[in-house]
């Protein structure tokens, strides 16, 4: 049995989705392949090197691979999938982007976001946004998977595994990078953040979720998180979207502030350790999940909360 | 230019499903069905390109029961031109669902495929990105916003860090993502309309495509429960509940 696990980087480092995905990919046995596509990738390829129980790094490197676009990305997954029983990547928007892909290419039904895994063909993973878990087991020679990162510890990286350079495949040539808006923050990142101070469409404004929600993260060193309302009517930018349909997360704490609790709401954040709910309607959703539950209005609250930590 | 969108029949996304007391799936009875939201974004999508002229003709497709014909009749109203019902019952998985539509794509050689990005009950979010492998074609998946040129079209996608923007050289595939559009509702009169547009029904044998799952279903379970927890009265009791008996802070 072996697995080649999709790295997700940005070319200079590894990101911490590849190490949660990794702890998936041990649970199904076997060795484990890391690949690392890029350009200009051999920083990442070699900080892969150090994750914990990897027997080897395939390092790939072409421009075309630079902004991890699908079509080039699968072309190389494809073309080295010959030899794996596994290909597994963490469910991150390009591990969701480019993995059915692959999976389509093998004539593999993919297993999307599986949160534990079974047997090395028998995974759970949620359906109807979190309201009924499922175990499948899959009949594929090949398993494809995407792992919920929100699911699995991270590996460590005090391993030394052997890089392997390894040659493109030809870029199919279907699609170009034009550019990208990409948030820049000093803040940890939604899905390893140990805080997250989440605001709802009771912010009102972005004026008010900056001067609310946001001293409040910066008090407690948390990444900030947002409903789909709020998102929706540009309070918090799209990529802080945590829910059925935006980030999956599992902190230690989750600070919930004017947000309701619609399932697609709780689905991203029912698995966090600790709960905090402040929402000025006692009868709230919020509420049921909540291990700490504060009736009243944010801009009272959660004012006089920052300056009490 | 022919606008192709594959509109899912699934529980409605203000029902909170059961499971089924022995584990053999979802309680589906007496359940509100609607269209997938996503897929009512597709619909928007193309409806919105037709009005700009840039396209022609919008075909909505549903592989599904008989029922899935009123999903299809939702989207004539909201103003599809056509519908095609691939009906099959029980599951079809999303590559079942890919390969089904690539044929779909041989007969009705669109230049676009719009699809939601992820159905909200299986939530798989696999079906455009692998109907773009069966065809060859690029993909533009999470699409917040499309433009399109000549031969090309240009998807921002919502991606982890933020948005990106990719060129696709048509034709290709977009899946939507929330924020692409707010869909229209039906009219009273496009609903009356919408009963005399076409609608074609087929099977997936007219396109040679076994429907068989590769997946077999073990067992379905509620997920791990969740209680409700304590109300605290103040701040002061919240800060310190949370630094002695979470422990978090
Ligand atoms: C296909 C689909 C996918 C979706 N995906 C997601 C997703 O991924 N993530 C997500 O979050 N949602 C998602 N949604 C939307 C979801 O259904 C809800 O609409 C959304 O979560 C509501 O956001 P909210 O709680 O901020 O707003 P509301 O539901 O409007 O809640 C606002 C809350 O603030 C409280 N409030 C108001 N003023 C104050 C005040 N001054 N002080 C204290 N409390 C106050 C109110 O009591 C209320 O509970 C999705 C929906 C669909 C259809
Ligand atoms: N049975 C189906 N009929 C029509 N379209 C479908 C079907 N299943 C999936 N789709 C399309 O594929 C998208 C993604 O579905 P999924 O991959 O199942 O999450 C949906 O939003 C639909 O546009």
């Amino acid at each position: 049995m072996t697995t080649l696990l999709i790295a997700e980087h940005d070319n200079a480092s590894v990101k911490d989705a590849t190490n949660k995905a990794l702890t998936a990919a041990a649970a199904i046995g076997g060795e484990i392949h890391v690949l690392v596509a890029g350009s200009n990738a051999a920083a990442a390829a070699a900080e892969a090197a150090k994750l914990d129980g990897v027997a080897k790094v395939l390092h790939v490197d072409a421009p075309a691979l630079e902004h991890g676009l699908a079509e080039p990305l699968a072309a190389v997954i494809v073309a080295l999938a010959g030899p794996y029983d596994a290909i597994v990547a963490p469910s991150t928007s390009s591990g969701k982007n480019v993995l059915p892909r692959v999976a389509a290419l093998l004539d593999v039904m993919q297993i999307s976001d599986i949160t534990a895994v079974v047997a090395p063909d028998t995974f759970e993973r949620p359906i109807y946004a979190g309201n009924a878990i499922q175990t499948v087991k899959s009949g594929d020679a090949k398993k494809v998977i995407t792992v919920r990162t929100a699911s699995f510890k991270s590996a460590g990286a005090s391993g030394s595994a052997p890089v392997e350079t390894v040659s493109a495949a030809a870029d199919p040539a279907l699609s170009t990078f034009v550019g990208e808006a990409l948030s820049e923050s000093d803040r940890p990142e939604l899905t390893s953040a140990k805080i997250i101070v989440s605001g709802g469409r009771a912010l009102g404004s972005a004026e008010k979720f900056k001067d609310v929600v946001i001293p409040l993260a910066d008090k407690l060193g948390a990444a900030v998180g947002a409903s789909r309302a709020a998102v929706d009517a540009g309070y918090a930018p799209n990529d802080w979207q945590v829910g059925q349909t935006g980030k999956v997360v599992a902190p230690d704490l989750y600070v919930a502030l004017g947000i309701s609790g619609a399932i697609q709401h709780l689905a991203g954040m029912k698995d966090s350790k600790v709960i905090v709910a402040i929402n000025k309607d006692e009868e709230a959703p919020i509420f049921q999940v909540a291990d700490y539950g504060l009736v009243g209005d944010i801009f009272e609250i959660v004012p006089e909360l920052t300056k009490a930590l | 230019m022919k606008i192709l969108v594959p509109v899912k029949r699934v529980v409605d996304y203000n029902v909170k499903i059961r499971v089924k007391p022995d584990g053999s799936g979802v309680d589906l009875a007496n359940v509100k069905m609607s269209m997938n939201p996503f897929d009512e974004i597709a619909v928007e999508e193309a409806l919105r390109l037709k009005e700009a002229g840039k396209a022609t003709e919008v075909v909505a497709v549903s592989i599904g029961p008989a029922q899935a014909q009123e999903t299809l009749r939702t989207a004539l109203a909201m103003g599809a031109d056509r519908g095609i019902l691939v009906q099959v019952d029980g599951t079809v998985e999303p590559l079942a669902v890919a390969k089904i539509l690539k044929g779909i794509v041989a007969e009705e050689a669109p230049g676009l495929v719009v699809l939601g990005k992820q159905a909200i009950d299986d939530d798989c979010n696999q079906t455009g990105q692998m109907l773009a492998a069966l065809l060859g074609w690029p993909q533009g998946t999470f699409a917040s916003k499309v433009a399109l040129a000549e031969g090309t079209v240009d998807v921002t996608r919502e991606v982890d860090g933020g948005l990106q923007t990719v060129s696709l050289k048509l034709p290709a595939i977009v899946t939507t993502d929330l924020r692409l559009n707010e869909p229209r509702y039906a009219s009273l009169p496009n609903i009356m309309k919408a009963k005399k547009k076409p609608l074609d029904v087929k099977s997936p044998a007219d396109y040679g495509v076994d429907v068989t799952p590769r997946l077999t279903v073990v067992k379905t379970a509620e997920p791990k429960g969740r209680t409700a927890g304590v109300k605290v009265a103040s701040v002061a009791d919240l800060v310190m509940k949370l630094k002695t008996e979470a422990g978090v802070l």
